[in-house]
């Protein structure tokens, strides 16, 4: 089943990549011969195997909640594309 | 001496200590054959020359005041993933080719109060998607054993430059074989340890449940040293284990004798080049000369779903992990529109090269509403199979041996424009990661003057097995101490 050109910009809208009309056409194809090959998991039968998310199956971890100092601002904020202050400069949200 | 590039830890290490050699004089050789070398093999982003002899100084200083360990005053590259607190980390891609990190990852914390000397940053697959570095966003690195050929990847760079000299040791990072592909194909060491025993605090991540740093090296003795010296639980990388860490330099004992070595034999796959079969048959014959029991009638029959598995895995994990690259707090940002959807999406259009989206596209597929279940979900399901099927295999057996890849390194070019023939180079690899296994990579032979390498895979937390079975393949072999010679 080859993925449809509206498939792959709705994938590509989630994502919020933005892709060249070129790219749009690569991927449908790539895409579909890639998920074909994923086809070969239905074979085996999984019912009542529990998924695994990670290999060494540790539990939640957690530290005490106390105090400790972060990174500078000034560090932080030294790669920022835009600044302003001492706050990252960002669009705006809402129009 | 000339040649002090050439040493390997272990020799370089001696030398120091002895007062034979200081690390001004090392660092100084390796940086002259990074300015030789690299521009024909490419295998380094960034050179910090100041940096390099800056430390060098201070770890003189220190072995001055006695304060030697393994890995004082021994050069290293480091991929261009892990995080260096001033020195620019790109991950190879354009979206971080300005991004200097305000702080060091843990690796490189620990490596730092060792006084180790940092040379530069490795070229890789951009953020580390990909088999032959031939995705980073700046360069291809090339294979020193022959310059038309890729040196694997994603840790190419790493490889590379282990291989030619460059450095004494690297760095690298394997989510599906990084590591250990690479090495085999340059012909150096590379360990990937168990997922856990190495911090990943500070590794710019790609699929977390996956991914672990580790050495490339040019001999076993020095891959347990760098092992040493970068293993143990971390505070700050919650999936970092508090298992014990033993000294991996007691693995390294060539008497192998009543040692268990099961060969499974669906790694022996279809398109797999005779040459590299008889090579591993060979290696494995010298295992079992050595005084190994070889069962090379063993069957993993899910290792043909691993594929599949892997890359519903790691791209639904990337296309998580790559979200944050917005261009709001680092890297690359689209500026030419007020519309904040529009600078994002563009943002990534302009920044990330085709294999990254390619899989941020396959991942957001693989986890979006109606498919999560029939892919993601399922994925994991047989993650768990495998996971089943791996501790099976270590009831009857002390490790399993397979060729790294199913070929020597394949023509730069060759595959770039087909993802599933790219995929399959880690065919032999990436089964490990899904199960979160320790495996090394050794020199095994060479077809044709191109190096290929055998790979051992061990206990979860039994790195110590396998590179007991390395070293004593080593001792009784000399594939690692042939070098390339530069065409």
């Amino acid at each position: 089943m080859k993925l449809s050109r509206k498939e792959v910009e709705h994938i590509a809208l989630l994502a919020r990549l933005g892709l060249s009309e070129e790219d749009i056409e690569k991927f449908r194809h790539q895409l579909s011969d890639i998920l074909e090959n994923f086809e070969i998991l239905k074979q085996l039968d999984t019912t009542d195997v529990p998924p695994t998310a990670q290999s060494i199956a540790l539990q939640n971890i957690f530290r005490p909640d106390e105090p400790r100092p972060s990174c500078p601002v000034e560090e932080i904020l030294s790669n920022a594309p835009q600044r302003e202050g001492n706050s990252f400069k960002v669009r705006a949200v809402l129009e | 001496m000339n040649d002090l590039h050439k040493l390997t830890i272990g020799q370089a290490h001696k030398l120091l200590k002895d007062k034979k050699l200081s690390s001004v004089e090392l660092t100084k050789s390796c940086l002259a054959q990074l300015s030789a070398v690299d521009k024909k093999v490419q295998a380094c982003v960034t050179i910090c020359e100041d940096v390099a002899l800056a430390q060098a100084k201070e770890a003189d200083k220190a072995i001055g005041k006695g304060e030697v360990q393994p890995l004082t005053g021994i050069p290293a590259i480091i991929k261009d993933v892990i995080c260096t607190s001033g020195i620019k980390t790109t991950c190879s891609s354009k979206i971080l080719a300005n991004f200097i990190p305000p702080y060091d990852a843990t690796v490189m914390k620990r490596l730092k109060q060792v006084k180790a000397v940092i040379l530069g940053k490795a070229n890789m697959d951009e953020f580390a998607m990909g088999s032959s570095t031939e995705n980073s966003g700046f360069f291809p690195t090339k294979n020193p054993w022959d310059l038309n050929r890729v040196p694997g990847g994603s840790s190419g760079g790493s490889a590379a430059a282990v291989a030619i000299d460059e450095a004494i040791y690297a760095l690298g990072s394997d989510t599906g074989g990084s590591i250990r592909q690479p090495a085999g194909f340059c012909s150096v060491v590379g360990l990937k340890p168990t997922y856990g025993r190495v911090s990943r605090f500070g590794l710019v991540a790609f699929a977390s449940s996956l991914d672990q740093i580790g050495p490339l090296t040019k001999d076993v003795t020095d891959c347990a040293l760098v092992l040493n010296a970068i293993a143990g639980h971390d505070p700050l990388d919650s999936t970092s284990a508090a298992q014990p860490v033993p000294d991996f330099n007691r693995s390294l004992n060539p008497d192998i004798k009543g040692m268990r070595i099961g060969i499974p034999k669906d790694y022996f796959v279809e398109g797999m080049q005779p040459e590299v079969r008889d090579g591993i048959d060979a290696a494995i014959n010298k295992l079992q000369e050595l005084g190994a029991k070889i069962d090379r009638n063993v069957s993993l029959p899910l290792t043909r779903y691993a594929l599949a598995v892997y890359y519903v895995i790691a791209p639904s994990e990337a296309s998580a992990n790559l979200a944050r690259y917005d261009g709001v707090k680092y890297g690359y940002s689209y500026k030419d529109t007020m519309n904040m959807w529009e600078a994002m999406e563009k943002t990534k259009q302009f920044g990330f090269g085709a294999e990254v989206k390619r899989r941020i596209m396959l991942g957001t597929y693989a986890l979006s509403a109606g498919y999560y279940d029939a892919y993601y979900l399922k994925a994991q399901k047989v993650r768990t199979l495998i996971i089943r099927e791996f501790k099976e295999a270590f009831e009857k057996y002390d490790a399993l041996v397979t060729p790294t890849s199913p070929t020597v390194p394949f023509k730069l070019g060759e595959k770039v424009d087909d993802p599933i023939q790219m995929y399959l180079s880690d065919v032999c690899t990436l089964p490990i990661n899904i199960a979160g296994l320790p495996a090394i990579s050794v020199p095994a032979g060479f077809v044709d003057g191109l190096p290929f390498g055998m790979q051992i895979i061990g206990k979860p937390f039994d790195e110590e097995t396998i590179l007991h079975l390395a070293y004593a393949y080593e001792q009784a072999t000399d594939w690692n101490k042939k070098k390339p010679i530069l065409n």
